[in-house]
């Protein structure tokens, strides 16, 4: 395109940077030093058009290696940027505008992040001067925690949890990142009884990025079955499984799988969503740190059942770990031929990217994380058009979360019957908690669906030092709260739909007596204020008035009926007309909180 | 042997029109029959409800259903509907002015007014009355959009608190019609805001001033120079304004241009959404260079 | 205009801007779209969006041809060259639409033999042009389902333009990618209604219709409408009028809406024999350079905004122009004028009251007269937005593209057939030398238009006045920076412009436009070498140098 570019040029860390990404170029069109472009035919020749346009989608991974470089996006990178991938600068700014963990001003190369969310907020999370508050790092186990990034050649990026304040300002001071616990740590489950453990039964048995561990505890024992199934076959024992989603909104996995698998247009997608940001959610990141081929085995299936030769996982920014793990799984499952073009011999293809999410909470909506692989803001789609016709660029897509992908294992392995023993009939399997607040020993703990909320909280020791039970946050800050009543209520899907609860990505946050629940449900409507994409117009202002409503019910006192009619006006019609389930769910934990906790009464 | 009907013949590549299915729908009760395609929102239409409002919809654009004013109720649908971007299913039962719907329209006009100044936004002032709007239960110390007017060329002015976001000028300026890209949404949630890159003022961004951002805007946050300032000194009087149509003076394209004038001046450029050469989309000359037949001293 | 008028007998683009849209390969030749046309380029980018091809040929790596999927810079002046090299390739790849050829086209066996010595080896030494992109072009044109051809003034305006059309034509023809819908050739009108001018018989051989004056039976039917005998032989062109000033023939002149004085190669001289002139009228809506060497200044009305009439767009739509503004004082509606003229010179024609009324009464007297305007009444150019021509039935229309009858089965329907124009090669008139390196070519910027008489009643942040572009390398080697004012001389005369480094550039090609001419009079440099069949200036190819001043 006819690119108007300002007269910043990028520096040669910049273009190195980028490089690294799209390769080095030639032409003096599109980046190359025009000095070459006679010897390069350019005077009289240039190709552009769609083949350069063709390339969007590395736009998010470019950013990503500036940013990581440099520690911020200057004008002169995105100007180098626009003319490599032939898209003009203010796009690319509203991209990099959009994700939190990009800068576009210069900042220092140490960045330290600290997280204000709900574990770490009740663990007593403090942020220092040169420090960013930051929404939930998924660490809750060990909260509080902070996530510590170096730009530079060789950058590097990393979590500290438990992290006391002295810690966190030395961090911000330039001081060493300590070493991590291994990934097992936050698996309590496996150091006790692993017999009962199906997701948890690999974590922690050996080096998670070697293949031969895996294969010696039945890695890709499922994807032989499988191929020897066959596509349908295998379609067949997922909708008979009847598992339904694990990230959040409980849809029938099978069907989606049905509906890709027998869509005629091509080619299909397959997408694995390990945004895992839900505030009190750290389930995935056990699979992807501790078990990663089983993932990859999972998705190998996923792509082989429904017709897709292209996968992505799509990894939080802020798993540092998880990315170098399942990467490093990635490289050593491709040189095994089980990735690449012939898989297993079997002739199928498969590849299998991580594509790394940059800050973002609304990219765990599936259709966000779509735009944000095409290289676009990651703003939801209003669906339908929904995934599985229409996903990643236009593309009929399965996309499945990280536990979800995990449960095809013993699927395939022990057919959908089996697996649906398991569990309720309307809730199969077992399904992963993610445990934390006032328990004695937070974690993910994997029960079977059906399990009470009592049994969950007295595998992980009960309330913490004898303190009284006061509520638990069930599903994150899209969920809900249960009281002590709702103590024996099995955690199904149907269970806890009747009590006018919900599982979510089953957010387990133990609170008690001592913690401020009004300081609690603001922090819960700041989280959903900050991390609105904006789109629409329900969710974007609505977040905001919602805010200022909560403000006002807390200074003005409850009697004013106004203000609480108010509120109930936001939450419906966030309810009702935001695009998607961010908006949907951004006034739900709040409504509990006024109706089961009395909160502001 | 065969015969064919001569008028059935048609020459090589003479494009034939695909075959419309009639999807069978209610609309408040009433039967309505539509092609196969048609959104909710023409549906309506097409059934008489002209009263559904509509902000960030372009019949020039692809719907991006941001505003969410234009929401219906859906039988079986969880949530209401954005009529004008969902198409019509077979048998689906649309309702368009029950409590629900109501509620909603009232509450996002209520979330716009209460943080952007919709004062020369069309039609809103009618619906704000319709649908009972009060802003003022937002308290004082709301946050809103308010900042200064920018003024950095001389063509048209930029006036973000009147800004919905209604990605109907990043639209026009991007892959749908213009392709310049000077412009996209910066920033996120209620921070987020239409910018040049690094906020750049328009002289030092790619604006190539086609206007095609003003002619979708639907609250006057972009505004023509002459519209703006005759607005601010209380001269702006649409009802002493004629439109006459004519063509473009410049290049061999042929653009259609509506004139508008008050007092027998040229006051701004508009073109027919529905005209098969420019969709309603200009360039510098045909949108602001108009003025020669102006400067008559 | 000549060359579709040589080869199909219409002189219009075959297809509408819709099936641009629809197109599948689309080849911009000698056009600057983006900037010259934007509406039009709206059109071609709806194409690549829905996932078309674009090829762009011109010797800068315009704001067109930045979108282009592969961009073919050939030498300035070289198209003929380039059209039978894409040309020999095609026939040789086998390509060739040689059904249409054998139905549809004579003179093939005179073209194939005329393009053969034009291998893609001398394809590229001729033109600059690698081999590999000229094949490519070529395979992409010819295997097409529908390809779109389309060229502004990159092609006219040479000494050959009429040629380089015709070898565009050519390559239509080879492809059978005429005559269909969503296939066609395209010329992008510079002016507004220079389609309409020559719709409507202002040009030396035709009459309103693109009837040929020496029919008797045309003259005849206009005659006896207008009361008076037509003369039965062609008229001037542009250049033939200056000619015969310069010979003496021709001494009084009558100007409407035009400004020579600037507008026209080798001004100076063109200044010269404007003013050697026995009697000069203008009629224009400023006092130009023209009026001011006028004996006789009629002050005109904008016609786009302060009259009523028709005008005709590069898609040949006849639209509406209407009345918005009153005319200054003392300036009056042009047919008003003319018929002012018309009735002091004795013919006291009327056609109405108001200026609607005349207006559409000359219309309908146009109808009567032009069979492919018949069916184009007021109300239906008005209901419709226009219409298309040719429509000769007031109750339907035809289909948007020409020339349908080429497919024909029936030889009757098929009517005349299109011949190839087995046209040669031959370089811009002015070679480069020692003393003059540079190529100097010219075009549009975007916010600008001809001598600026109308877009320079608006200022914007666009606007930076006129320039001698350069490439950077060109640049480096003169030791010349962005904003230094320089001296550019060719052949016919000097002048000194500010320096702007413009990266499309490539070495020794440099770049101006005609739309300052107070502050940088460009037509002080281009060449008078003209097109004998279109009467067109070659104002893409002179021969400069550039110059240090000295401090």
């Amino acid at each position: 395109m006819d690119l108007k570019l300002s007269s910043h040029t990028p520096t040669d860390a910049e273009v190195d940077a980028i490089e690294s990404v799209l390769g080095p170029t030639r032409s003096s069109w599109h980046g190359g030093d025009r000095t070459d472009a006679e010897q390069h035919g350019d005077h009289h020749v240039a190709r552009g058009g769609h083949d350069l346009r063709t390339q969007r989608h590395r736009l998010l991974p470019v950013l990503h290696a500036v940013n990581d470089r440099v520690g911020w996006i200057s004008r002169g990178a995105i100007n180098h940027i626009a003319a490599r991938l032939d898209v003009a600068p203010a796009d690319i700014h509203g991209v990099a505008t959009f994700y939190g963990l990009f800068s576009v001003t210069e900042r220092p190369t140490r960045q330290v992040h600290v997280c204000i969310d709900l574990a770490c907020r009740i663990a007593g999370a403090d942020v220092p001067d040169g420090a960013h508050p930051s929404p939930c790092l998924g660490l809750c186990e060990r909260a509080p925690a902070v996530f510590v990034t170096d730009a530079g050649e060789r950058p590097s990026q990393g979590v500290l949890a438990p992290a006391t304040p002295v810690q966190v300002r030395d961090l911000v001071a330039g001081g060493r990142l300590p070493d991590e616990p291994a990934p097992q740590a936050a698996t309590p489950q496996v150091h006790h009884d692993r017999s009962s453990l199906v997701l948890l039964r690999r974590v922690g048995v050996g080096d998670p990025t070697s293949i031969h561990a895996y294969r010696s505890h039945d890695g890709y024992l499922a994807l032989r079955r499988a191929i020897e199934m066959g596509p349908e076959a295998v379609v067949r024992e997922v909708v008979e499984s009847n598992i339904m989603g694990r990230g959040g909104a409980a849809f029938p996995a099978g069907r989606k799988w049905h509906t890709v698998a027998h869509h005629p247009v091509r080619p299909h997608y397959l997408v694995c969503n390990a945004d895992e940001s839900e505030p009190g959610t750290f389930k995935d990141r056990a699979i992807l740190e501790g078990d990663p081929f089983s993932l990859i085995e999972a998705m190998t299936i996923a792509a082989f059942a429904t017709g897709c030769e292209q996968g992505y996982v799509y990894l939080r920014g802020e798993y540092p770990r998880a990315k170098q793990t399942l990467r490093r799984a990635i490289e050593v499952a491709t040189e095994h031929g089980l990735l690449g073009d012939d898989v297993m011999g079997a002739g199928f293809s498969f590849h299998l990217d991580v594509f790394i999410g940059a800050g973002a909470y609304i990219c765990g909506e599936e259709t966000a994380i779509f735009n944000s692989i095409e290289g676009f803001r990651g703003e939801p789609r209003n669906k339908p058009p929904f995934p599985v016709d229409a996903g990643l660029f236009g593309k009929p897509t399965l996309i499945n979360n990280v536990e979800t992908l995990a449960n095809v294992l013993p699927i395939v392995l022990h057919g959908g019957e089996a697996f649906a023993a398991t569990g309720t009939s309307g809730s199969t399997g077992t399904k992963l908690f993610c445990v934390s607040g006032s328990v004695t020993t937070p974690g993910v703990y994997e029960l079977p669906f059906g399990a009470t909320l009592r049994q969950v909280i007295d595998t992980a020791g009960g309330v913490a030092d004898g303190h009284r039970l006061r509520a638990v946050l069930l599903g994150g800050a899209a969920g809900s709260f249960a009281t002590p009543d709702d103590l024996d209520v099995p955690l199904t899907f149907e269970d806890l739909r009747a009590a006018g609860l919900t599982l979510g990505s089953g957010v387990v946050m133990v609170l008690d007596e001592h913690v401020d629940l009004v300081e609690f449900v603001h922090r819960i409507a700041a989280f959903f204020r900050d991390e609105s994409c904006g789109q629409c117009v329900p969710c974007r202002v609505g977040t905001v008035r919602q805010e200022e409503v909560l403000q006002r019910l807390e200074h003005r006192g409850p009697a004013f009926d106004d203000d609480r009619q108010l509120l109930a006006d936001i939450g419906r019609v966030l309810r009702d007309s935001s695009i998607c389930g961010f908006g949907h769910s951004a006034h739900g934990a709040i409504e509990s909180a006024i109706a089961k906790l009395g909160v502001f009464s | 042997m065969t015969t064919i009907d001569p008028a059935a013949a048609v020459r090589p590549g003479t494009p034939v029109a695909p075959p419309k299915h009639l999807v069978e729908l209610t609309v408040d009760g009433e039967t309505v029959r539509v092609a196969e395609g048609t959104t909710v929102l023409q549906a309506c239409r097409s059934a008489g409800h002209d009263d559904i409002p509509t902000l960030c919809y372009g019949d020039t654009l692809t719907p991006k259903n941001a505003c969410r004013v234009c929401m219906v109720e859906v039988e079986g649908s969880r949530t209401l509907v954005p009529s004008c971007s969902r198409t019509v299913d077979a048998g689906m039962v649309v309702r368009t002015d029950t409590e629900r719907v109501r509620h909603s329209r009232r509450m996002v006009l209520e979330f716009l007014g209460s943080s952007t100044d919709l004062s020369v936004a069309a039609n809103v002032g009618r619906w704000n009355e319709e649908y009972g709007v009060d802003t003022e239960r937002y308290g004082s110390e709301r946050a809103t959009k308010a900042q200064p007017v920018v003024r950095d060329n001389e063509l048209y002015v930029r006036d973000y608190e009147k800004c919905i976001l209604c990605y109907k000028c990043v639209d026009a300026c991007g892959s749908q019609w213009q392709n310049t890209f000077a412009i996209a949404v910066a920033g996120r949630g209620f921070d987020a805001r239409i910018a040049a890159e690094y906020d750049a003022e328009l002289p030092d961004s790619a604006c190539v001033y086609c206007g095609n951002c003003i002619a979708v805007c639907p609250t006057g946050a972009l505004m023509f120079t002459t519209e703006h300032d005759m607005r601010a000194a209380g001269n702006w009087d649409e009802s002493r304004q004629t439109q006459t149509d004519t063509i473009c003076p410049y290049c061999g394209v042929g653009c259609q241009l509506t004139l508008h004038v008050q007092d027998a001046s040229i006051v701004k450029v508009t073109s027919p959404s529905d005209h098969s050469v420019t969709h309603g989309n200009l360039c510098i000359k045909g949108r602001f260079g108009f003025q020669h037949v102006q400067n008559r001293d | 205009m000549v060359g579709l008028a040589t080869v199909f007998g219409a002189g219009g683009g075959t297809s509408s801007y819709a099936e641009i849209e629809e197109a599948d390969v689309v080849v911009l030749w000698g056009s600057n779209a983006r900037n010259a046309h934007p509406i039009f380029f709206q059109h071609v980018l709806k194409a690549v969006r829905r996932g078309a091809r674009l090829y762009v040929v011109d010797p800068r790596r315009s704001e067109t041809a930045q979108w282009a999927d592969l961009w073919l810079g050939n030498h300035v002046g070289t198209d003929i060259a380039l059209s039978h090299t894409i040309a020999r390739e095609i026939i040789h790849a086998g390509l060739a639409n040689t059904d249409f050829i054998g139905r549809a086209t004579t003179g093939f066996d005179e073209y194939l033999a005329t393009v053969e010595e034009w291998t893609l080896e001398r394809g590229e030494a001729v033109t600059g042009v690698p081999a590999d992109a000229i094949r490519e072009l070529a395979h992409a044109y010819a295997t097409a389902d529908r390809a779109q051809l389309c060229w502004t003034l990159g092609i006219t305006e040479h000494h050959n333009g009429v040629d380089n059309v015709l070898a565009l034509i050519n390559l239509a023809l080879l492809c059978g990618h005429v005559g269909r819908h969503g296939a066609g050739l395209n010329p992008l009108r510079g002016q507004n209604n220079v389609q309409g001018g020559g719709d409507m018989g202002a040009i030396p051989n035709r009459l309103a219709g693109f009837q040929d004056i020496l029919d008797p039976d045309v003259r005849e039917r206009f005659g006896s409408a207008w009361g008076v005998t037509i003369q039965d032989r062609y008229g001037w062109h542009l250049t033939q009028m200056f000619e015969a000033m310069e010979r003496g023939d021709l001494r009084a002149v009558y100007v409407i809406g035009e400004n020579p004085a600037q507008s026209e190669a080798d001004k100076e001289h063109t200044v010269e024999l404007l003013r050697g002139l026995d009697h000069l009228v203008v009629q224009d809506i400023f006092l130009t350079r023209t009026a001011e060497l006028a004996d006789v200044v009629l002050p005109g009305s904008a016609s786009w905004c302060e009259s009523e009439g028709t005008v005709t767009n590069s898609e040949r739509r006849v639209q509406r122009t209407r009345k918005a503004l009153d005319p200054p004082d003392g300036a009056r509606d042009d047919i008003q004028i003319i018929l002012d003229v018309c009735r002091r010179l004795g013919h006291d024609w009327q056609y109405g009251d108001t200026p609607r009324d005349v207006a559409e009464a000359v219309w309908d007297e146009v109808r009567s007269l032009s069979p492919m305007h018949a069916g184009m009444s007021y109300a239906r150019l008005e209901e419709l937005n226009g219409i298309q021509w040719p429509c000769p039935h007031d109750d339907r229309l035809e289909p948007s593209y020409l020339h349908g009858r080429l497919w024909a089965d029936d030889p009757a329907e098929r009517g005349r057939l299109a011949p190839f124009s087995p046209v040669v090669d031959d370089p811009p008139v002015e070679g480069l030398s020692e003393a003059f390196p540079l190529r100097l070519t010219t075009g549009r910027r975007l916010d600008s238009y001809n001598t600026g008489v109308q877009s320079g009643g608006f200022s914007n942040p666009l606007r930076h006045g006129e320039s001698i572009d350069v490439s950077p390398e060109d640049a480096a080697r003169l030791g010349v920076v962005d904003d230094e004012w320089v001296r550019v001389t060719s052949p016919r005369g000097a002048l000194t412009a500010p320096v702007r480094i413009d990266p499309v550039l490539r070495p020794g090609l440099v770049f101006m436009t005609f739309h300052f001419p107070e502050q940088v009079d460009t037509n002080v440099l281009t060449i008078d070498a003209t097109d004998p069949k279109s009467g067109t200036a070659e104002f893409k190819a002179a021969a400069v140098r550039i110059e240090k001043l000295d401090v």
